[in-house]
């Protein structure tokens, strides 16, 4: 056990899908009386026991306010609940531990850039710069931004092959741009986005950028100071740990100067009629009581994901992307949507004119979850021309006979509706 | 195999029947096929009618509906870009299309759980018939009395 109270299952040496595999229980369920192949990943992932079992035992025995009490149960719940600050900062190497705020996940942290930080960049006729491939997530807050300053949201194009079109990156960026906010790999496509060239063209700007990290989290090692971003934003749940906990890294120079988000407790220094003053980062953007043990159980998913080794993860995923990405491109009629040369765990496709619901329902049928429509992303979707695709997506506990098993029901979809 | 979609008969006279057609498969893939000949064969709607007037919300598929008053009953007909939907339109169609409006708002589809289709009644599920139902009911709850 670690400082944070972390429950860790033993972790094999060598990567074993079948292992890993054996320690999400959810993963031996069946549905409609078949197994069930989860591949709906992108949108959520399953919880290994041990963060399970952390949740359990935190509700248990351990459970108290945090900041607040002299007693043993709130200063050992202050305790783990800092440290677990310190086990994320680490997690994407965030040189500090006060430039990691805790908040409800990959949304609330991009909308509260938006709020707090937003106002103090972006004024009227600024741009916002955003690309064609983001999630709604990262398009609507800075449309709101940009309502209330008098601005607006430009979208960098993206080609046929899902892919940032640089050049028009680069024109774009010299209009009135300031502010970036790019997806590392969207959710829709499975393209990882070559941040670390485009955050320093925006910097060459004094442009600064907001990543949203959710896709990317879960499949491959993140290092802010290494992308030099302004903010990352990224949730537990979809890398293995609980709902409703996320963190935003934010660079030091702006927490500081940002206002605070919301007002209410632990978020201030004195309070008074007259005059309140706040509390220092990262506590000023952390109003009241916060998610206590959804932070402890992230904090056990950590320990989790940096246990397999997330470059073994990318390694294996990238194999089984790969696999499943040759195999389904055997299917007469299959369409891939996105195929950038730089891809994670996304494999989004349409089969002949079968509409994406209905190949969605069949596949559910046959007990492989995947997830159909929009996939929040409608810009994208009409950039393509489509209504929506299916979209498996996998994750580090999936297997070679899963993809074959979802390639046997596309077949199967195919006999029944082509 | 493909009874005729304009019967006769109640409400449950017809739900009846669509039950015992199901009934001659054993496993949900050939209530599936059913359902998606069943939608095959629903004549498309006007395309002057897929508007947003008649479009059922709720639904990921596109799914229009569009109810009309005749002599005192009410005539619906539908279609929806998805296959599966729009056996599931056709099926409420062949229900509930010609019948007096009280029935209608009345009417009691537990036919859709005896063929297996139960769980796409669940607001969970994308496909809207929830909403489906509900605005065909509508419609038919604000011709009441006017039979």
């Amino acid at each position: 056990m670690n400082a944070t109270g972390a429950i860790q299952d033993p972790v094999p040496g060598k990567f074993d899908p079948a292992e890993v595999r054996s320690l999400f229980p959810a993963l031996e369920r069946e549905v409609y009386g078949k197994p069930l192949v989860y591949l709906d990943n992108a949108a959520s992932s399953q919880k290994p026991q041990a963060v399970i079992d952390r949740l359990v035992r935190y509700y248990s025995s351990e459970h108290s306010n945090v900041h607040r009490g002299v007693h043993f149960l709130s200063r050992e719940a202050t305790d783990a609940y800092e440290a677990a600050r310190k086990r994320a900062a680490a997690f994407v190497n965030a040189p500090s531990e006060p430039e990691v705020l805790y908040t409800r996940g990959t949304t609330e942290g991009i909308n509260l850039v938006a709020s707090s930080f937003g106002p103090l960049h972006v004024g009227k006729d600024d741009v916002v710069l955003v690309s064609h491939m983001e999630h709604h997530s990262n398009i609507v807050p800075w449309q709101m931004l940009c309502e209330a300053q008098g601005a607006r949201v430009q979208a960098i194009p993206v080609s046929d092959t899902g892919e940032i079109v640089y050049e028009e990156f680069e024109r774009l960026l010299a209009e009135r741009v300031r502010l970036l906010a790019i997806g590392h790999v969207s959710n829709a496509l499975g393209t990882v986005n070559p941040l670390k060239r485009m955050i320093r063209h925006a910097h060459d700007l004094g442009v600064p950028v907001v990543v949203d990290g959710a896709q990317a989290a879960p499949h491959m090692k993140v290092d802010v100071q290494e992308l030099d971003c302004d903010f990352y934003a990224f949730s537990s749940h979809k890398m293995f740990g609980p709902t409703g906990i996320g963190i935003l890294y934010g660079k030091a120079e702006h927490l500081e100067t940002m206002p605070p988000w919301q007002g209410g407790g632990d978020m201030i220094e004195t309070v008074t009629f007259e005059k309140t003053t706040y509390n220092e980062p990262p506590h000023k953007f952390e109003a009241g009581t916060p998610n206590i043990a959804d932070v402890l159980g992230f904090a056990s998913a950590i320990d989790f994901l940096e246990g397999v080794g997330q470059n073994r993860v990318a390694a294996y995923e990238r194999d089984l992307l790969a696999y499943a990405t040759e195999r389904l491109s055997e299917i007469e009629g299959v369409r891939l949507i996105g195929t950038a040369t730089d891809k994670a765990s996304v494999l989004s496709f349409l089969i002949g004119d079968i509409h994406p619901y209905d190949a969605g329902t069949i596949l559910d049928r046959l007990g492989i979850a995947v997830r159909t429509g929009h996939h929040c992303t409608q810009p994208l979707m009409r950039r393509f021309g489509i209504p929506g695709t299916v979209r498996a997506s996998f994750a580090l506990y999936n297997t070679f006979d899963e993809a074959d098993a979802l390639v046997a029901g596309v077949r199967r979809v195919k006999e029944m509706l082509g | 195999m493909l009874a005729n979609m304009t019967a006769n008969g109640t409400i449950q006279e017809r739900a009846h029947d669509i039950v015992e057609e199901f009934g001659l498969f054993d496993d949900w893939m050939g209530k599936y096929e059913y359902l998606i000949e069943i939608g095959q064969a629903l004549s498309p709607l006007d395309s002057r009618y897929k508007t947003k007037a008649y479009r059922i919300h709720g639904c990921q598929a596109q799914v229009w509906i569009r109810p009309e008053m005749k002599n005192g009953l009410v005539f619906y007909e539908g279609d929806s870009d998805a296959l599966i939907t729009k056996g599931l339109v056709a099926l409420l169609v062949r229900v509930l299309s010609g019948q007096p409006p009280q029935e209608i708002v009345e009417a009691d589809l537990e036919f859709l759980d005896r063929i297996g289709m139960k769980d796409h009644l669940s607001s969970t599920r994308r496909n809207g018939l929830a909403s489906m139902v509900k605005q065909l009911k509508l419609f038919a709850l604000a011709h009441t009395g006017s039979a």
